[in-house]
Order: C-alpha cells, then structure tokens, then sequence
C-alpha cells in the first residue's frame, strides 16, 4: 500500500512530506526530479515510475506533484484515484489546492493525512466524514482558538463512518431546506479540416447541491433515462433501482457532491453547435503566413453560444501576428506562442472573423505541423444530449424543499485540425 | 488580562496572518532551544502552539527529533488535538528514540482502555506505527483487546494494526494467534471490518506465498459478496482483489459472481471498476462461450473501460495500459469502440503513445480507412517520438490488413515527401518491412526511396535503405552506384549498417557479376581486414569462401527467398498474458511483466492463470495444466513467431520481422544452414570459433545435425534444429547430495557434534545429520528449529531422536523438510541458520544448503514457453559462469544434471560444440533457464543462468558446478 507522500512544487521543490510506514529518505525523489526533467512539460510526465527499490505514482494537480511511494505491489488506480481525493480535500479545505493554501496549513494538512490514511490503507476520505473530526480553517475561528485555546479537531466519534450512509452525518438540520440538481454536459469533439466531425463524445456529470433536514431519501426521474447507458454513480445510489426502473434513487450526502457522471457515447450522433471556417497557412518562402477564422451555428437547439473563446497554438517558429476580430478581442503569448481569441456571444446574424498575417522567423522553415484550434463555448439552459429530469420526489421527512434543476453545455476538449 | 496582552504580543511576533505558515519562518538559531522553552510553558494554548511549530518543522523535514523527551511530556492531556500532534511526532520520531519511546506505553495502554471509541482507536492505531521492538510487546494485549472491540471502528481500526505489527515482527503476530483473529473478522457483521481485514490479510499474504492466508470457499465468498455492496469504495477494491484470487468451483457459481460484481462497473471510482473488470476477464473464462449471459457479459464490458478514458490523464494511462491487455485477450469488447482511442493533440505524451498502439491493435478491414486518416493526421504533429510512431503504425497497418497495404504505402509515400527528415527515415524502415510481407508488389515505390538516400543518418533507416538497394539491386540501375556512397565511410557506420551493407553488395554481386567484382572485393576486405568487429570478420570470411569455392551454391543461399513476416510482432506471449490478466489493474499489468520479474529478492510470487473453460475442472494452481487450457482457448495468431524468439536468444544484431507460414523447404542441408545467417546472425552463435578459415570449411562442410523430419514441427524456421533432442534424455541418474560436513562443533555444542548435508529423495528434501556425543552425559530432548530463510525451509515434522543419546554414541537422523516456513532474505541466499536443543542447552550453528535441493520434479518446461520466457527475460537478469575441469560428454552431462532435476530440454550441435538449453524450477516458482555450452575436448563449461530472480543465479550455478563434479 501507500508508504509515502510527498508534495513536489513546479519547480521540483519538496516542501512537504508524510510517511505512513517507516520513512522512506526524500532521495527517492531524485528518481522522479530525473523523469520530470527529461519530459520537459510537467504534464508530460508519466504517472508510474519504477526505481530500483520503489514504485513512484504522481499526479499533477493545481501545479504541484502528488508523489506517492510504494513498496509492494499495488493497484495504481487506486493510489491515483487516492491522490485526487487528497487534492480534492484540500480544496475543499483551503478553497484551492496551491502551494502557498497547503504552506500556510501545514499542520491541518498534516492531521488530514494522517486521518486519510492509516498503514497505507484509506481510512476516511468523505469530505464530510473528515470535517467532522477536523474542522476546516476560517479565519473566525483561527482567532477564536487562539483567544480560547479551543481546537480545531472533534471530540467526537464520526458518526458516517460506521453507518449505512458513511456519506451522511446524522443530524443535519437546515431553515431552508433546498435541493439543486446542475445538469452539465461537455462536448469532446475533433472535427477534421472540412468540417466533418472524426469523433464526438459527451460526458455529462450531475452535480447536486442538497441541503436537507433529516435523512432525506429522494428520487430524481428522467424524461428520456434510455439515453444513459453508461452511467458511474456516487455511492450513494441504489444500483438496483437504476437497473429495474432507470429512476436514481438515494439519500444524498450532505451539502455538494457529484450524483452521476456519464458517457454519451460516439455511437450516438452528437450535436455540434458550431463550425468553423478556417484556413491556416504559411508561405513556401517567406516568413510569413495568412490566418483567417470565422465561427457560426450549426446545432443550437435554438440557445445562444456563450462565452466564446477560441485558443490557437502557433508553431514555437513564429515570431509575431497582426489580426483584426470584428467581434471579441485577441492577445498572442509571446512565450507559449499561443492565439487567445476572446469572442464572447455568437451573434447568427454577423458572424465573428479574426483574421491577418503571421510572422516567422526569418531563416526558419516553413512549420511542418499544422496547429490545432480549441473552441471553449457554453450554451445555457441546455443538456445536448437531450436529457431531462422530469421530477424529484422526496420520501422520509414531512418538509417541502424547494427544488431546481438547471443545465448547462460546454465545450470539453472540442478541436478543430487545420 | 495580562495574558490576553502576552497572547496579542505574541500574535504581532508572529505577523498578522493567523496561519501555519508562520512556522515556516523560524529558522533562526537558537529554534530548537525557544522551542524547548515554549513546550515546558505551563500555558495550554502556548504548549499546542509550540507543537504545532515542531510538527511543521518535521513536515519540512527539519530534525526536530531532540525535543522528544519534551513533546512526549505533553501528550497526558484532554485536548484530543494536542494529543493528535504528539501522536504524529511519536510516529515519526520513535524508531531513532526507542528508550524515549517507552515512556509512551503506559499512556497508550491507558488510552487503548478509554471509553470514547475515537481515542481507543486512535491509541492503538498510533501504537501500530510506533515501529521499536520494545513497544510492540506492550501492544500485543490492547491489541487482542481491540480485535473483539464492541465498537466496530476499533475493530477495523484493530485489523489493519495486525498487517502493521506483521510487518514489524511477523513471528509475533503468528505466536498470539492474531492471524485466527483476523481470519475470524472476515465474518464480522460489519462490512468495513471485512474489507479491512481482507486488506490486512492480503497485505500479509503477499510475504507468504505459499502460505493459505485467504482460503477462500463458497461461505467466505459469499461473505465477501455481501460486504462488496455495503463497504466504502476503497473496501471494495479490496474485496474484489481478493475475489479475484478465488477459483470457482463451476461456471454456475462463476455466473453467480460475476452477476454480483458487474454493478460494479458503474462505480465513479475508477480502481473499483477495474478491479471488477479483473473478476469479470478471469471469471469469464469458465463460462461456456455459447451462454446468453456470456454474451450480456462481454457488452457490459465496453462502456466502463469507455469512460475510464474520460478520467483524469494518469488514470487513462493506466486503463490504456490495461485495455491494451483487453484487447489482446478478447478483441471483441472494444472492436467497435476504435474512436475513443482517437488522439486528442493536449493529451499527455504518454496517453498518446498508448493510444496509438491500441488503435492498432484494433484496425481491422472494417475500420482501416478511419485508422489511416488518423494516423496520416498525427504523421504532421509537433511532438518527434509521437509522429514517429505514427508512421510505424501506418506500416504495421498495411502489414496487418491486407486490403489496405497499397492505401498505406500511398500515405506513407507522401509522408516522404514532406521531406521531414525523422518521418522520412521511419517510412523507409517500415517500407523495408513491408517489402517482405508483400514481396513483388510496390517495388515501384523504389525510386521515390532512393531520392532520399542523402538524407538518412540514423542506422535504422540507413541499414533498411541498403537492405532494400541489395534485394532489389537487379532493378536499381545505380546499385552499386548507390552502395558505394555508403562504403566511403564503412568504418564510421554502426555495426548494424555495416552488416547490411556487406551482404547487400553480395548479394549485389550475385546478380550483376561482371561490374561490381571490385566493389564485392572491397567490401569484403573492409570487413575482414580492416574490422575489429568479430560478428562483421565472421561473417565477411563465410560470404568470401563461399564465394570463392562454390559460387552457385553461395546464389543458393544468399539469394534465397525469405520467409514472410507475421502480421503481428509485438504481442504478449500467451502465457505471459494470461497472467498479466489475472493482475489486471496492478503494477505487474502496467509495465506489462509479471509481478515475478520486479518483487524483490526471493520472495517466491505465486504465478496466477486464467482457469480453464466450463466443465474441464482442472486445478487452477497447478501452470501447467492452466495454460494448457488457456492457450488452446486463445484467439488465434497469438502465438509470438519463433524465429523472432530465436533472434533474441542468439543475440542478434539486427532484429529480424518474425516469421511465420510454412518453414522453407529444406533442399539441402547446406541451404538451410545458410539461411538463418542471412536471417540475420547465426554468425553471432558461431562466435569467435571460426577464426581460421580451414575451421570455417569444416563448419560448412557438416551437416546440421537436424534431422529433416523435425520440419514438420509447427516451430518454423532455422529452428528445429536448435530442439532436435526431443526427449531423449537417458535414464537420470540419482540426485546429487554433498557429503556431509560438521556443522557444530563438539567444542561448540557442549559435547554435541552435529554433521550433516542435505538430499532431495523422492521429491522431499531432507535434513541428513549425525548426531554424536562427546561429553561424558547422557543427551536427550533433542529439538531442532530454523531461523526464517529465503525459500522458507523448515521442518516437516519434529527431530526424531528416540533414545538418549550415550556418550561417544552415534545416530543418524534423517529430517524431513518443506518449504511453507516464513520466508526471509538471507545472505548468501542459501545460508540456513539452525537452533537444536537437548537437555544440556541450545546451539545454534548455520550452513548452506545447495541449492539444488529445492529444484522440483516438475522443472521441465515446454519448448515453446521456454523460448518465449527466454525471451522475455531481460538481458540485465543474465549470468555467466564457467565449469572448469569437467570431462563428461554432453549427454552425461544432461543425464547428470537430469538426476538433480535439471531438465535438459534442447540440445543443438554447432562446430562441435554441444549447446544445452535447460529448465529448472525452484520450489518457490522460480524458474531459471540455462544455456550450457560444451566442447568436445575442452573441460572447460560455459553455463549461462537466465532468470526473473538474478539473486539466484549465482546459487544455481554453484550447483551446477557441484553436481557435474560428483
């Protein structure tokens, strides 16, 4: 299991280290240091390391590396799966999880850790199970302590750990009862140089906010529950339900957490709301090149494309790009070489262009890669899919909550080849 | 109101910010001594402070460790957070403060009494990991105490305590019988004891491998099954390891599981669905393919390793180094999923290499044309490994699917033309390849290849360029033209290129005669003369006598057409495979090795295999038979080309395409053994023996001891040759055992002399010792005991001394022995360190056993496995020994060897030299392959020990060396 962490700044600076079984000496790191380094961008650098002695999982999250340290074998999902928590629960925590959040609460970090994880083994790693045993840090109650001499830790045993709902703390009580249900849906697309889509997927998550009394159980039906076919579920979820009834049925954790995430698969067609008309290209001879873009609606669904934002990285031999937008603004990064095109509301009516010349270096040949355009959009009040929730219905408590559902499309890793 | 006043001053020292991150800012001087100070202050809030400011010095990993005396102080307190803290520093800090440690215990075993659950569990977690000798003893009783707890957090909290202690002191936790209690818990009623406790035995388990820790049976499953739904998500990643351990006794019952499991798949936690996946491919396996539920089975499959690749970056890369295990095995779950595995251009290098080779695995005529846009796509990007690559994968495609070959070679033409130099040079290397899938095809592609000649600087593409010059030289106006550039700077060549251009112009040579007389000269003059290479020297020499005796026979076999090239080269070998399925979602399934070839030292990793299909009832634990099933059920063209194999086991220095199809006629025997030298490296196993040219003759005159019949054998290629021998193995000869030596002393023993030796008889290995007293007392109450040992000796059952033993009497004792024992690294690794015990005292003497005692009966592996783990073993775990003095023939040597259990599997017979290949598998699992060479009239022996544990090589070889010698 887990002997180690060990949180590696950007830099490759270990400012902080836990040991859950005997310590293992911080050069094991050098291993990992060796690796990043050779792999240039840190997101490049491969998640499971092998060294003469150890096995070295990391993830890279918020700019610091995650390092664990194994001895045995172990799956490495789960140690993975492990580090986001623990990424998560400094979120959660300090609100971000950056070096400077983790630095300023070492001790609290270090008693999370300690609480996460016991031998190597996971103990508690429910946000709501953990902030019962550690409070998180306001500033209120920092200043309270120290006047009082209070602490920060409970006294008392987590009651969710040993339940049949580890997930729910017993005695919740709320004056507004309310449950939240965001339906949001990101569209990964690669579209080739015509406009033809190679491959599009969506992948959808249910994100509950529920602040209820009691131990609410609840109920969330769909319009059309065909169209979840592959479906991951909170724990909270009764997979049985789901199976004869295709209705999510639960008594929900207390606060936010993600209800279901989904996959709607590239069998299905999947609606693109936009296309692009794009032509990119350098000069034979010359240092220059042409670039003109231009973004209109395709499938809507009759909503507004919102929160347009096109990123295009140019090859590292340009020098400099001089482009007008009739609509939105654009800034081009020196260092990383990258077209940042901000455009704002798609307006069907007076289509947005960005185009101009590229300049190359003088001396360098003509780029061989052909850079790749990103598209960030958003469309509200829209599940692309085509999914609906018809109703919630809770049973267990005599209280009318009130309720919401919203939705919402992005776009995810959505690229278009040039 | 004067403290709240030194309390604000105190704040404005610290700055204004309330955080932690204040006590990053003491580095000053005299810190250890202020802090010291603040620890012995008599206010509460002052002491939490300043052990707040020692644990964030710790965390930094400053040494902090003198203020221990002083923290430890502080732990007798109410405030549960103080004591968290001084717990974390006790942690940390006890192992380099063992004495300092004890002044703990008493406040632990206080706390293990307390009636808030919370403390009593946190005290003897704490404990746990407080890892001093001494403090374990005082542990042993809260912990027994916690095991039962009414409370079910301190009973989970109790199970994961043992797995600490058993790594503390292993002994320890056997003699109190906590394992029983840990067992037990297995059926307590609350489902996170259970997953803890399977968490802990399963941890445990892996330092004993032969031990039956989790005997899993119907009710124990069943069990399990019932805390799989209600556990936390980690709780079922250990339960469902554990299942997948298990062997149903039926497919009904395999059914069963499976149809418990699979709601697994739906789980956001994406180790609980892989784990699933594992019961899911192991159990599937037993179900006859023609069930309904079968088919269910196979579709579910898809959508969760699907969604897998939605995840995090880390957590696809470790699902496409499993799903490309998947798709190896049973193809038919992702075949029509082929676009998730499209590239996206911001996913990490090491996501897009693994994705490309699934997508490769996938391509099939259906979806080819996709696949090749794709790859054309990626042939243009940014990243120089990625798009290399890509291009390979273009060329493995045409090889693979046939229909799309010419498409191929049309993108993989206009990728030349680019003109981008590395994707010039992998179309050229791949190009070359398929040439010899598709011979007499798209030779007219030749020219556009030769306009880029200039342009190759790496011996790959450079070495394939002249390959392609040399076999189609008769097409190529300019040949020799063209193969004389690369022969200016011949010398500064690598070897590789070296090689190809010396048979290239051969074969140049004996196409076009008459122009190029002076270039072959050329060639073999640099080759010979002016070369300090032995492999260029060797193989310069055969091409000149063969030249220079018998020109149509050197047509014959320079010239002589190839065997075609398999559609795939780089699967898994099968057996390897099915192993790597029953670990899915482990390390072992990562970096694609079995979790033999990189647990350390000699711990013995049992090797797991898929179960047999429905009805065949075969015991799972038994390899052989498991495979047996489990290949007969593979998909087909899985079986990795042997000619391939057969590359690597001789070293060669060009990796030739594997072979397959029907082995080439074998019209003489001079042809034949011919053609694996152009195969690529014969010349290399003839090594440094064909230094004359009047033994080279000889060489060359014999014939290979192949008979023809053996080219029926499914194996292909130069081969066969290489396995001749059949069983022909004579009768073995009785194992070897050492004469016996004294162990203890009478000087040592009190009287007692002890001399022994060991003996494997009848597959038990037995403790052979003579007992004689010296003294002037009688002896009785003999007792005999092992200190733990690498491959877990110990006895079988007590030393059986049944009479005193009178003084200057002797008794031979004959001690049966197994290897269950717990398990340890010792140094050397066959050391044995012994306790016997009479009446008068206990002594302890240790000796070495050899290490051919261990090896098993069953030690003789298939050819074919034997090829493939050769292979499959890296060069680094490769030894080399040498037997001097030694007159035996071959075959004395293999019936010697075979009454040690060293099986003698192939022999082959080169320029008088015997080459052995051999097996020999220790009681543990551990396999060690050997290649023994033997000259005739030379005593010297070369043995060369290949094994996934190198550690034993060296004992191996001593055995060796002993057994060839008595």
């Amino acid at each position: 299991m887990i002997n180690s962490l060990f949180l590696i700044s950007h830099s490759g600076d270990i400012f902080l280290e836990k040991h859950w079984k005997s310590v293992i000496s911080r050069s094991v790191c050098d291993y990992f240091l060796e690796a990043k380094e050779k792999a240039g961008d840190p997101e490049n650098v491969a998640p499971v390391l092998q060294t003469p002695h150890h096995y070295l999982i990391s993830i890279y999250r918020g700019k610091l590396f995650f390092l664990s340290v194994t001895q045995t074998e172990v799956p490495p999902l789960f140690v993975i799966e492990f580090l986001h928590r623990v990424a998560d629960t400094f979120q959660d925590y300090f609100g971000d999880c950056s070096e400077v959040l983790i630095k300023e609460n070492t001790v609290t970090v270090y008693e999370l850790l300690e609480e996460m994880l016991d031998n190597g083994f996971p103990l508690a790693t429910e946000s709501n199970v953990l902030k019962e045993m550690i409070r998180p840090p306001t500033i209120l109650r920092s200043v309270v302590n120290t006047l009082t001499g209070g602490s920060n830790v409970g006294g008392t045993l987590p009651t969710g750990q040993l339940s049949n709902v580890p997930w729910r703390r017993a005695g919740v009580k709320y004056t507004n009862n309310e449950a939240y249900f965001d339906v949001i849906e990101e569209i990964d697309a690669i579209l080739d140089k015509s406009g033809t889509t190679v491959f599009a997927e969506i992948q959808g998550v249910i994100e509950a906010c529920v602040k209820l009394t009691g131990m609410p159980d609840l109920t969330l039906s769909f319009m059309n529950p065909r169209l979840l076919d592959d479906v991951s579920f909170h724990p909270c979820v009764r997979f049985k339900r789901w199976e004869s009834e295709h209705v999510l049925s639960f008594i929900p954790p207390d606060g936010n957490f993600r209800l279901m995430s989904y996959h709607v698969s590239s069998q299905n067609l999947v609606a693109i709301p936009v296309y692009v008309k794009q032509n990119i290209s350098f000069l034979e001879t010359g240092s220059c090149g042409r670039l003109d873009i231009t973004i209109g609606p395709k499938q809507t669904m009759g909503k507004t494309v919102e929160s347009l934002m096109v990123t295009i990285p140019m090859p590292k031999s340009v020098l400099s790009v001089n482009l007008t937008a009739t609509q939105g603004t654009y800034t081009f990064d020196l260092t990383t070489k990258v077209v940042l095109w901000d455009v704002g509301k798609l307006n069907p009516q007076k289509l947005p262009n960005l185009r101009g010349s590229i300049s190359i270096q003088t001396g360098a040949p003509k780029p061989e890669e052909n850079p790749s355009i990103n598209i960030d959009m958003k469309l509200q009040q829209l599940a692309i899919s085509g999914l609906k929730v018809s109703r919630l219905d809770m049973y267990g408590e005599k209280y009318k909550p009130f309720k919401g559902v919203k939705y919402v499309t992005k776009a995810g890793k959505f690229q278009v080849r040039t | 109101m004067q403290e709240w006043a030194s309390q604000l001053c105190e704040n404005r020292q610290f700055g204004s910010k309330m955080t932690d991150s204040k006590y990053f800012t003491t580095t000053k001087k005299g810190e250890i001594f202020e802090l010291k100070a603040e620890l012995n202050s008599d206010k509460k809030e002052k002491k939490k402070e300043a052990v707040k400011k020692v644990i964030a010095s710790m965390t930094v990993g400053k040494d902090v460790s003198a203020l221990f005396p002083d923290v430890v102080n502080c732990m007798q307190t109410d405030n549960l957070e103080l004591k968290k803290l001084v717990y974390l520093y006790l942690m940390n800090y006890a192992k380099s403060q063992p004495d300092m440690a004890i002044m703990a215990v008493n406040t632990f075993v206080k706390d293990c009494e307390d009636p808030n659950p919370l403390i009593r569990a946190l005290a003897v977690r704490t404990m746990g990991c407080i890892r001093v000798d001494k403090i374990t003893e005082y542990l042993c009783e809260p912990l027994r105490k916690c095991l039962k707890d009414e409370d079910p957090y301190v009973r989970k909290t109790a199970a994961v305590c043992v797995a600490k202690l058993h790594d503390i002191n292993a002994q320890l936790v056997e003699d109190q019988g906590f394992l029983d209690t840990l067992k037990d818990l297995i059926s307590d009623s609350n489902p996170m004891v259970v997953a803890n406790a399977v968490a802990a035995l399963s941890e445990i388990a892996e330092s004993h491998p032969n031990s039956n820790l989790l005997d899993l049976n119907p009710q124990t499953i069943n069990k399990l099954l019932t805390a799989l739904n209600e556990c936390t998500e980690w709780g079922q990643i250990f339960i469902l390891d554990c299942l997948a351990n298990y062997t149903p006794r039926d497919d009904r019952e395999s059914q069963s599981i499976c149809e418990r499991v699979t709601p697994r798949l739906s789980h956001a936690n994406s180790a609980v669905v892989l784990s699933a996946v594992k019961v899911l491919m192991k159990f599937m396996e037993m179900l006859p393919k023609d069930l309904d539920y079968y088919g269910t089975l196979l579709k579910k499959l898809a959508p969760p390793l699907v969604t897998l690749l939605s995840a995090e970056p880390e957590l696809q890369y470790v699902a496409l180094r499993n799903i490309n295990l998947i798709v190896q095995r049973r193809p038919e779950i992702l075949k029509h999923e082929m676009k998730v595995f499209f590239v996206k251009y911001n996913d990490p290098i090491y996501v897009k290499l693994e994705k490309l080779d699934i997508m490769i695995r996938l391509a099939s005529q259906a979806n080819i044309a996709q696949v090749l846009a794709e790859l054309k796509e990626y042939a243009t990007e940014v990243d120089v490994d990625f798009v290399r690559k890509a291009v390979r994968a273009i060329g493995r495609c045409a090889i693979k699917v046939e229909q799309s070959a010419e498409r191929c070679v049309s993108t993989l033409l206009d990728l030349i033309q680019t003109k981008v130099n590395y994707v010039v040079q992998e179309a050229i290397v791949v190009i070359k390849d398929i040439f010899r899938k598709y011979p007499n095809k798209y030779e007219s592609v030749i020219a556009t290849l030769c306009e880029n000649l200039d342009s190759l600087d790496e011996p790959e593409a450079r070495a394939a360029m002249i390959w392609i010059v040399g076999e189609y030289a008769e097409r190529i106006d300019n040949a020799d033209e063209l193969l004389e550039s690369f022969l200016e700077g011949f010398h500064d060549e690598s070897t590789q290129v070296q090689l190809q251009l010396l048979t290239a112009i051969v074969k140049l040579f004996l196409k076009k005669p008459t122009e190029t007389q002076e270039l072959v000269q050329q060639v073999l003059s640099l080759a010979t003369q002016d070369s300090d290479n032995p492999d260029l020297r060797d193989r310069g020499y055969i091409y000149w006598r063969l030249l220079s005796t018998d020109p149509v026979a050197a047509k014959e076999v320079v010239l002589a057409e190839k065997p075609l090239i398999s559609e795939e080269t780089d699967l898994i070998e099968p057996t390897l495979l099915e192993e790597l399925i029953c670990h899915i979602g482990t390390l072992a399934s990562v970096y694609h090795k079995p979790p033999s070839a990189f647990v350390e030292g000699s711990r013995g990793v049992q090797h797991k295999r898929l179960p047999g299909s429905a009805g065949s009832g075969e015991s799972v634990e038994s390899p052989d038979t498991g495979s047996a099933a489990g290949v007969s059920d593979a998909p087909p063209a899985v079986i990795p080309s042997q000619g391939d194999l057969l590359g690597d086991l001789l070293n060669l220095d060009l990796t030739p395409p594997a072979t397959t199809g029907p082995p080439p006629p074998a019209t003489s025997g001079m042809q034949l053994g011919a053609m694996d030298l152009l195969g690529g490296g014969l010349d290399s196993l003839l090594g440094g023996d064909l230094g004359g040219s009047s033994a080279m003759g000889a060489g060359f005159g014999a014939p290979p001891a192949a008979p023809a019949a053996s080219f029926s054998a499914p194996v292909s290629g130069g081969l066969d040759d290489l396995f001749d021998l059949g069983g022909g193995v004579g009768m073995p000869m009785g194992a070897y055992s050492p004469p016996k030596t004294v162990w203890l002393p009478a000087m040592k023993g009190k009287g007692l002399e002890i001399s022994g030796t060991f003996a494997r008889r009848a597959g038990v290995i037995q403790m052979e010792m003579t007992l004689t007293n010296k003294a002037m007392s009688v002896m009785t109450d003999f007792a005999i005991q092992f200190n733990r040992n690498s491959f877990g000796l110990a006895p079988a059952g007590p030393l059986q001394v049944l009479t005193p033993l009178s003084p200057n009497q002797s008794i031979e004792v004959t001690l049966p022995l197994n290897t269950v024992g717990p398990v340890m690294k010792m140094d050397p690794l066959n050391n044995l360190q012994v306790a016997v015990k009479n009446n008068i005292d206990v002594f302890y003497f240790s000796c070495q056993y050899p290490i051919s005692m261990l090896f098993v009966e069953d030690g003789k592996m298939e050819r074919q496995v034997f090829l493939a783990t050769w292979k499959d073993i890296s060069n680094d775990n490769e030894a080399q020994f040498q037997i001097k003095d030694c007159h035996l023939s071959s075959d004395a040597v293999s019936n010697k060897l075979q009454g040690s259990n060293i099986f003698t599997i192939a022999k082959r017979t080169v320029d008088g030299q015997d080459m052995l290949y051999q097996s020999t598998k220790l009681s543990n699992g551990i396999w060690v392959l050997a290649e023994l060479r033997v000259q005739t009239g030379n005593p010297t022996f070369t043995v060369c020990l290949k094994c996934r544990a190198p550690e034993v090589s060296q004992c191996v070889f001593q055995s060796y060396d002993a057994v060839l010698k008595n």
